[in-house]
């Protein structure tokens, strides 16, 4: 790599330079899976909900077929957040669950995901189940600000940016060198790209699958 | 419109004292739930912050077990449909959450009451911060619960699935309340829990929103 970059690029060591951030040392490389993680968490929820309003607005089950798959999505990387964020709080702080208002805002989402599918689950009718799933998750969504903005800002906690910190802001911008934040943000889009090719792939099957179903029980 | 909701809570309250279902179960309920918190603690000193907890622990539970009355008696007795040909869904849910409100502060004044004289540190030094937590909780608590119970009654498993639902969505406003009884179990100023009195009176005003505009979509099959 740095043979064939030599000629071209003035500083290939560069590239190689990858510090540790200070006071997070060799764990901060579980950054580039677990923000990512989380990130896409919120967006999945986003998706779903905008999708719900879609439903609730144009009665459109296909809507509704791309809420569920980008809120099971959603739960799929709520439980790798949630893993991955337990794995690195064991090493850096001391242990593996402590309620930090984060903490306990992926724990509200794991439950509003969990509960959600509780509901679709419960309800036998088509356009029933559509139409209470979406409510209940818009009225689960406008929650989430409490959990996201408001809480980490009240209570004390040991994420970046919250209401005791010192340090001033997310790590990103302030501690990390440019290679660094270049894999970081290759990771955070490669990880997006990943969760559209997901969703795309799981809602086009679900709707085919009705599809399918309807023409079987049509004959 | 508002003398209609007031008919319909009227309607409940006439079937309530009829069979006092609701107040009857949600009473044994109390004295259950704080027994077993009583024998669960048994010679131990409770401290201050634990009694501020488990005083939500109890409201919690208590009012799972019987705010989803409202809506579930309404579709138990195949009287839905009438309601939905009689009145507007804001006429209805109005009516309904009068109803639940005043629930509400029955069953947590009794809790309230009780505590205080069941254990010798829930103690309130700050009653003016106390009471405004207070009504402002029983208000959140009584909108959100309400409008679940609505998702729940159509839906079709209805006992285990509404604290399901209703937790995550409570979760804020307990999180809060919690500090708040605690606050006023201190002593705490009112000045100093401005940002978490806030917070509540930003839920209440929040879900009330929500729950008026979804609640079409929910009585309308």
């Amino acid at each position: 790599m740095a043979g064939i970059a030599f000629p071209i690029v003035e500083n290939p060591h560069a590239w190689y330079e990858f510090p540790f951030i200070p006071g997070l040392e060799e764990n901060a490389k579980i950054i580039f899976f677990h923000v990512p993680t989380a990130w896409l968490t919120v967006v999945a929820f986003l998706v779903s909900t905008v999708y719900s309003f879609k439903y609730l607005r144009k009665k459109n089950l296909d809507d509704d077929a791309k809420a569920y798959s980008s809120a099971q999505l959603g739960m799929v990387f709520c439980v790798l957040a949630t893993v991955t964020g337990a794995v690195w709080a064991k090493f850096a702080w001391g242990s593996f669950w402590s309620w930090d208002p984060r903490q306990t805002s992926i724990f509200a989402l794991l439950l509003i995901y969990g509960a959600l599918f509780a509901l679709r689950s419960s309800i036998e009718s088509e356009d029933k189940r559509a139409t209470l799933s979406a409510v209940y998750s818009l009225i689960a969504f406008v929650t989430v600000p409490f959990f996201i903005f408001i809480m980490p800002r009240i209570m004390k906690g040991l994420h970046p940016g919250s209401a005791d910190d010192t340090n001033a802001g997310p790590v990103v911008n302030f501690k990390m060198n440019s290679s660094m934040l270049l894999i970081f943000f290759l990771s955070l889009i490669g990880f997006t790209i990943l969760y559209f090719w997901m969703w795309r792939l799981s809602y086009k099957s679900i709707i085919y699958r009705d599809k399918l179903d309807k023409k079987l029980i049509r004959g | 419109m508002k003398s209609k909701s007031y008919s319909l809570f009227l309607k409940d309250y006439h079937s309530e004292l009829r069979t006092r279902y609701a107040i009857n179960s949600l009473a044994m309920f109390i004295i259950v739930a704080i027994s077993i918190i009583m024998f669960a603690v048994g010679q131990e000193k409770v401290s201050e912050s634990l009694t501020g907890g488990l005083f939500w622990v109890v409201i919690f539970f208590t009012a799972m077990s019987g705010l989803s009355r409202a809506f579930v008696s309404e579709e138990e007795r195949g009287t839905a449909l009438t309601l939905q040909l009689l009145s507007a869904p804001s006429t209805v849910f109005s009516g309904k959450l009068i109803f639940n409100i005043i629930l509400v502060f029955c069953m947590n004044t009794i809790i309230a009451l009780l505590y205080s004289a069941l254990f010798e540190t829930f103690i309130i030094r700050n009653f003016s911060l106390f009471i405004l937590s207070f009504v402002l909780g029983n208000l959140g608590l009584a909108i959100s619960s309400t409008i679940i119970a609505a998702i729940i009654a159509k839906a079709g498993a209805k006992g285990t699935l509404y604290p399901v639902l209703s937790f995550p969505i409570l979760l804020p406003l307990i999180l809060t309340s919690v500090q708040l009884t605690l606050f006023a179990l201190d002593g705490t100023s009112i000045e100093q829990a401005k940002y978490e009195l806030a917070i509540v009176v930003s839920y209440d005003v929040i879900m009330l929103t929500v729950s008026y505009l979804l609640f079409d979509f929910i009585w309308k099959d």
